[in-house]
């Protein structure tokens, strides 16, 4: 058993108006200390207006090995795409 | 140095190729071939595993040794602005083992092994640092020669196959270039100064130069991993062609800041379009690996004092934390 400090992912929100994004992970004892980690580890250069850290462990992922099967259903469906309509050159700006 | 197999022992601890399911190894080959990124939970063989945890935390321990010699100075800094200066840079170097170590962790080694592994003098770390910062001028030299291998080094590894090393070597790399050139400034500062203080800056180039030039490590005809390593992408140039461009690019920064490079037979070679170096001291080099430098036995105490010190620290928001759960589970219940 290891006794390192849970890990914690950690987003960063670089401006306001945009999302947050992975940036990484730290390890921490406690939700409050994985933020100041993630402050000091993340954000030295400003590069953050506010930042979340959730347990690595509360993370549910996709399989990778399944990844044909999960995204197929999508494959077929080009019709989704606006390129798939081929209007006249007379409807402007569509 | 980050990329050159620095443990002798790794053939062994290493299984080979033929045990794999053969179906999944070419499909990974073919993948990496491809130029994909590999992700921590898809299929990799074990020797690809290995190879990069050993190299990634390699690279982590020689971050975090890498706070030494340089931390020996904060408190001797000549001004309030160099000191904040070398403050950030040491915290940086910080910054990039911890970015390293989680890449690391994702092949499935704890922290704790590794740090362990560190501390016990298991694990090896880049030669460099076992050498001591004996001036002022010292610091300067680590930023411009040292910081200036590491990114030779590593600005190729940010198109390594591994996703998150890969990532950490971006996010390190954009960090790097203020490391270098707070070095240069500093040197440039010091060669307006004083005639001590110019030969201070001549004597650090001459202690640090070749040091430098062994962070590459070993030349290409004896780096037996070389060839799967550069498949698998997880070495994208070779120790001799980044050595070389190392060279092309420093010497002129040597002429600029008007000292001289402490190697007889450095000259501009028209033909190659490069410049020739002498041979480079290789027993020194193994020596060093094998933990036989200056001061490797003061920096591995360092460190491990440094994680003795810290226990308290530690235990202190373990035994926090333990009671806040405990005060959560009696507001629950
Ligand atoms: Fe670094
Ligand atoms: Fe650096």
């Amino acid at each position: 058993m290891s006794k390192d400090w849970p890990l914690w992912e950690v987003f960063v929100r670089t401006r306001g108006g945009l999302d947050h994004r992975h940036a990484g992970s730290v390890h921490a004892p406690d939700a409050e200390l994985a933020l100041r980690h993630a402050r000091d580890t993340y954000t030295r250069r400003m590069e953050g207006v506010s930042l979340w850290v959730v347990k690595s462990s509360d993370i549910i992922a996709s399989d990778p090995a399944q990844a044909g099967e999960l995204f197929a259903p999508a494959e077929t469906k080009i019709y989704r795409h606006p390129t798939f309509y081929d209007l006249p050159d007379a409807v402007k700006h569509m | 140095m980050y990329t050159t197999e620095l443990d002798k022992n790794a053939a062994r601890q290493t299984p080979p190729l033929s045990m794999e399911n053969p179906d999944l190894l070419a499909a990974f080959e073919a993948r990496v071939a491809n130029d994909e990124f590999i992700e921590p939970k898809d299929w990799m063989p074990e020797a690809y595993r290995r190879t990069l945890t050993r190299q990634i935390s390699q690279h982590a321990h020689s971050e975090i040794v890498g706070m030494l010699p340089e931390g020996n100075w904060l408190t001797r800094a000549p001004s309030l602005k160099r000191k904040a200066i070398l403050l950030a840079k040491v915290q940086d170097e910080g910054g990039h083992g911890l970015y390293l170590y989680c890449a690391a962790e994702t092949l499935g080694t704890s922290r704790e092994e590794m740090i362990d592994a560190l501390h016990s003098g298991r694990a090896k770390y880049s030669t460099i640092f076992n050498y001591p910062t004996l001036n002022w001028a010292d610091i300067g030299a680590i930023g411009w020669l040292v910081d200036g291998a590491a990114i030779m080094n590593q600005v190729p590894l940010q198109r390594t196959s591994y996703g998150p090393y890969a990532r950490a070597m971006i996010r390190i790399c954009k960090e790097e270039s203020f490391h270098q050139r707070q070095g240069y400034d500093l040197l440039l500062q010091m060669m307006k100064g004083t005639d001590a203080q110019k030969a201070m800056v001549q004597d650090a180039m001459n202690r640090w130069w070749w040091p430098s030039l062994m962070m590459f490590g070993p030349p290409d005809d004896n780096s037996p991993n070389s060839a799967q390593s550069i498949r698998w992408r997880i070495k994208r140039e070779t120790n001799d062609e980044l050595r070389q461009k190392f060279v092309d690019a420093t010497v002129p920064q040597a002429e600029l800041l008007g000292i001289t490079v402490p190697d007889p037979d450095l000259k501009w070679n028209e033909a190659r379009g490069h410049y020739d170096f002498g041979e480079i001291n290789w027993d020194e080099f193994y020596a060093a690996v094998r933990g036989e430098g200056p001061v490797a036995k003061e920096r591995m105490k360092a460190r491990r004092a440094a994680w003795d010190e810290g226990a308290w620290v530690r235990e202190a928001a373990d035994a926090y934390e333990a009671k806040q759960a405990a005060r959560r589970t009696s507001a629950a219940a």
